[in-house]
Parts: C-alpha cells; structure tokens; sequence
C-alpha cells in the first residue's frame, strides 16, 4: 500500500479527522452548488448500492425476472432459493471453513503482525531497515504472481492440499496491517518509552502495557481490514481444497456458479442467495464499524 | 500517566553493552526477536517463493510424485521464449493493457471527483461513505454473481437497452467482455481510492484553497490548480495499485467471462497462469509469465514514480 512512503514518517503529525471545507454560511443554506453536489452524490451512491438491492431482491424471487419492474416486487417472496442452494452447497460448513480461514489468519495477525509493527517501529536492531523495504515490496508484488511456487511448495512439497493450515500460511501475517501498527506505535511518544525502559519495563510488558491500549483504534482498523481479504479471497482457498467439506463459501459458491447452476431451476436466485450470504457479514461488519474505516486510520497507513 | 513522564535520560546504556555488541545486533536486539516470526513468515512465502518462481522459470520443471527423484534440467531461456511466442499469452497481455487504459483513468477521475465532493458534504455523510465503500469490503465472488444476472442475454440491463442491447450479448462479446471486467473492477474498488484521496485532501494546505478563492479563481480553477497538483502523491499511490490489481486480475475472468472467454478475449495473465501451470502441469511456463509479469509491475510503477513526481 505504501509504496511511496519510504521516507521518515516519526515526525509526521496526526492526520485530523476529514476537515470540511464548506464555510458555516453554507453549512446553514445549500446554494445550487450545494444541491448539485447532493443530487450526485445520491445518485451516485444509488449506482454504488443498487447491485446489492438487487442481489437481496434476487434471492427472494421465485422466478428471475429481469424487467425494470420485476426489480421492485411487491410479493410473492420466498426463501426457497436460500434451500436450494443449501442443497447444493453445505452454507453452514462453508461458513464455518472461511470463519477458520479468516480466524487463523487474524490471529496471526494480531500477534505477529503487532510484535513485528512495534520492532519497527519503536526498536533499532540489526536488519530492520531489510525487513522495512521487503515489507513494503510485498504490497507492490502480488501474491498472485507467486502462485506456482507457493503451490508447488505447499501443496507438493508439503502436502497441505485441503488442510487448513495449508489455506493459512501464504496470508498469515498481512503486511498492510503490520504496516498501519508500525505506523500507530512509531506516532507514540518517545518518552513514554524511555521512561518505562528506565523503570526496567521488559520490551514485552511495554508493549502490552503501555502501546497497545493506546492504539486499540488501529487495532480495529486493522482487523477490519485484514478481514476482508482472507473471507473474500477466491483463488488460493480454490487451488488448496478440492474436497467440497473444506472449501470456504467464496470457493464454494464459485464452484456452485461455473458447474451447477445449469442444472437448477431457479439458477439465479440460488447463487444471488448464496451471495447475501457470502456478502452478509463482511457488510455487517463494516457498517457495525464504519466509524473504524475513515479517511484518517487508513490515511496514516499510507501517507508520509 | 504523570509517573511515566520522567525526564528522558541518554546517559545511561542498556545493561552497559560494550559498544562493539550494539553496533552488531542494533541498540535493542529484543527487535530481532520480536520481529522473528514476521521475518521468517516473509522469507517464505515471499523472498523463497520469489527466487523459486526464477529457478522454476528456467528449468524444465514439472510436478512429480512426492519423493521422487527427478532430472529438471536447465533450459536456459526456452521457458521465455515459449510464453513469448505463444499467442494467448500476447493477447491476455493486450487484454490487461486494454483493461488498464479503461480502469486506471476511470478510477483516478472518480475516485478524485467523488472524494472532493464527499470532503466537503455535510448531511448524510455516513450513509454515503457506507455506499461508496461497501463493494471494496465485499467479495468478487459475491458481487460477480449479480453483474452475471444483470449482463446476461436477457439480464436487465438489455432489457433496459432494449433493441440498443449488444449482439452478442456483454459477457459473450469479445469487444465488450474486456471492458464489462474493467468497469466492475472500477466499480468494486473506488470506494478504497476514494478513501486515499480523502486522506490526502487533509493534507492540502488550507491557505491555498483562500488564497485561490481570494484571487477570484472559480471552483473548476481551484480544483485544476489547487486539488490536483494537491494530492498529486495520492495520485500515484492510485496509478500503482490499480496497474497492480490489473496485472493480478483472476476472479473476474474466470468467473464473469466464464474462463476468459469468448475464445480468449479476456483472458488475464494470472488465469493463463493457473490454466498452463495448475491445469495443464507446466509451471515452468506458468512461472516465466509470473517472472515477467513481476519485471513489468516493477516496471511501470518505476516508470509511473518518475512521471508524476516531476514538477
């Protein structure tokens, strides 16, 4: 992510929160620029939502119907589509296999990730300034570009096919998010560091006592985006499990869409509802803490 | 808080190491320890990976039964030369660059213009800032599912066009299926841009929005020659991300076009990747495309640096 910022971030002040730069006289009457902007903004978000309106409307449709106005039903509503594609995918192990995919991988996270971001950021040790650069360099290089020889490693070598932990390694420790703690610690100041050094604090008790309850607000960004990216992820999860009992929802799902679906009645609404079910808690989550996902906590992950 | 707030003292070494251990293992080498784990998790599943992906590339690499003692003899080139030889390789090299000359200024001018927008509204922030992010935190998979039902033969949106609809349809159109994957891309991802360009219109100081308006400049001016040289780091930031989201394209191609089709017209490196290597058993071609596909993103997002922070 911040593949610009190699310079020394130590000094760099606390980005505010989103400023407005609308003046009080027009925050108290809106001139027809004011309206214009409103009418895009809505309309806009109006594009951004309608695919998710649709989805949900979609999935409780008992045939497609694909006018405008089959877009605005008034009833006939059912929850057989939510059956059908139980039939077909098991939804509950599914959701159970990407909570575990999503669970490791946050778990390694927050411990390792933490323990690295403050290393980083608040210590001098030999080979800090290497581990630095090749952090950033992970977020310029794709780990898709990577697959053949973490397949060959992981599945061949070590045998991990439909395993969990072989689901887990390759995203165990999310960089960004190591990223953003670093970030958080390095904007503490010093002295709450020397003094507790002083006292005879080890590094881990400063850590624990001292830093992390003072950057708990990152820690809930960071969570919440490092969220996202094993629950979401298709490709690696779809190269690690052919056996359908291990395969998170996205995989799943996406078997059931490019095999399956040809043959069900309703083919449509038994994928839209496995997607309000893959999509459900990744929306719920984000908009329970959207307050967590502004401009300013990702802001000073990325910018110098 | 007020005990911790000693006066800083320098006079004192830690433990009184010699000064010769220090300056080999840093002034804290509890740093090495707690940044082990992370260390070693990047050795490998990046740096070991990375190297193996070269060895790969220039070897006659295949998968063989656990154990087994094979011969992978050095090729030298030949890997390359195949892949670049191959025309399904060049042409899901255009498709990228096709995908890239839609997405990248589709998603700089909106992201900015919505970003300004969003900096300066009031009311109903939250609901907004809620619909603009919500594709980027949702699944491809999930969000592939709809635009397959409203793209499709007789999906809503040709019904909406009516006799204007494609023939062929989107998705079954070698002209259109490339673009319909740029545009979703666009779409699933604005909303983390928008959120870069907020964070950098903090950082654009206040005096030149007062000073411009002062001078009489109108708000398209102030927009051209106060925002955009403004957040013109944010900007690159931009470029990179979403060349590298375009060179790593899997999910949409494989899904949407249903395997990067019709007949190859979207096909995206990463699947040729996974189709040559996974499918057909030939990493060694499939890692000479990852190698190259890494040189060129090393590649533009140099080229792209140089570009933009010229003033």
């Amino acid at each position: 992510m911040a593949v610009h910022d190699v310079r020394d971030v130590r000094d760099a002040p606390d980005v505010p929160e989103e400023q407005h730069h609308a003046s009080a006289a027009e925050r108290k009457r809106l001139g027809v620029r004011g309206v214009l902007r409103y009418v895009g903004l809505f309309l806009g978000s109006a594009v951004f939502l309608f695919p998710f309106y649709y989805m949900i409307v979609g999935s409780l449709q008992r045939k497609p119907d694909t006018s405008v106005k089959g877009a605005f039903p008034t009833g006939g509503f059912t929850l057989d589509n939510y059956t059908q594609i139980n039939s077909r995918v098991d939804l509950v192990q599914s959701l159970v296999n990407s909570g575990i995919f999503t669970g490791g991988v946050l778990l390694g996270t927050v411990v390792f990730g933490v323990l690295a971001g403050y290393a980083l950021a608040r210590l001098e040790f030999r080979g800090q300034g290497t581990l630095f650069a090749t952090m950033l360099l992970v977020q310029i290089i794709p780990f898709q570009l990577l697959i053949i020889p973490i397949y060959v490693m992981i599945v061949r070598t070590y045998g991990l096919a439909d395993s969990y932990l072989g689901m887990i390694l390759p995203f165990a420790i999310n960089s960004t998010a190591v990223f953003i703690f670093r970030q958080f610690f390095r904007q503490l100041p010093e002295d709450l560091f020397s003094a507790a050094r002083l006292d005879g604090a080890s590094e881990l008790r400063i850590l624990w006592s001292v830093a992390l309850p003072l950057v708990r607000p990152a820690l809930v960004t960071a969570v919440l985006l490092t969220f996202i990216g094993p629950w979401n992820e298709f490709l690696w999860p779809f190269l690690v499990t052919k056996d359908t009992s291990m395969q998170p929802l996205a995989v799943s799902l996406a078997n059931y869409i490019s095999n399956v679906a040809g043959r069900a009645a309703n083919p449509y609404g038994a994928i839209l509802a496995g997607s309000v079910v893959l999509a459900a808690p990744a929306v719920a989550l984000f908009i329970a803490f959207q307050k967590r996902f502004t401009a300013s906590d990702i802001g000073s992950g990325v910018k110098g | 808080m007020s005990t911790l707030q000693a006066p800083r003292s320098t006079a004192r070494t830690r433990k009184g190491a010699p000064a010769w251990v220090t300056a080999v293992v840093g002034r804290h080498p509890v740093g090495m320890l707690l940044s082990a784990p992370y260390a070693v998790f990047l050795a490998l599943v990046f740096a070991w990976p990375l190297g193996f992906a070269v060895w790969i590339s220039f070897h006659d690499y295949f998968f063989a039964a656990p154990g087994a003692q094979v011969d992978r003899p050095f090729v030298g080139l030949d890997n390359y030369r195949t892949v670049l030889a191959d025309p399904d390789v060049r042409e899901s090299m255009v498709n990228v660059g096709v995908f890239l000359v839609i997405n990248v200024p589709l998603t700089v001018v909106l992201s900015l213009v919505l970003a300004t927008a969003l900096n300066g509204a009031i009311r109903g922030r939250t609901f907004l800032r809620v619909a603009y992010y919500v594709p980027y935190v949702t699944a491809s998979v999930a969000l592939v599912a709809v635009w397959l039902f409203l793209f499709s033969d007789g999906g809503m949106v040709n019904q909406i066009l009516g006799p204007l609809a494609p023939d062929p349809s989107w998705l079954v159109n070698s002209t259109l299926a490339m673009p319909v994957i740029a545009l979703f891309v666009t779409w699933k991802q604005l909303g983390f841009f928008i959120l870069l360009y907020l964070a950098a219109l903090q950082n654009v100081p206040k005096e030149l929005y007062e000073s411009a308006e002062t001078d009489g400049a109108s708000k398209l001016g102030v927009f051209r020659h106060v925002t955009v040289p403004g957040v013109r780091p944010a900007t690159l930031l931009v470029v990179i991300l979403a060349t590298i989201t375009g060179a790593n394209l899997f999910t949409e191609p494989y899904l949407l076009t249903n395997g990067g089709g019709p007949n190859g017209a979207s096909t995206s490196p990463v699947l040729l990747m996974y189709q040559r290597g996974i499918e057909q058993g030939n990493p060694d071609t499939a890692s000479a495309i990852g190698v190259i596909l890494v040189i060129l993103v090393l590649l533009i997002s140099l080229v792209n640096r140089r570009l933009l922070e010229r003033d």
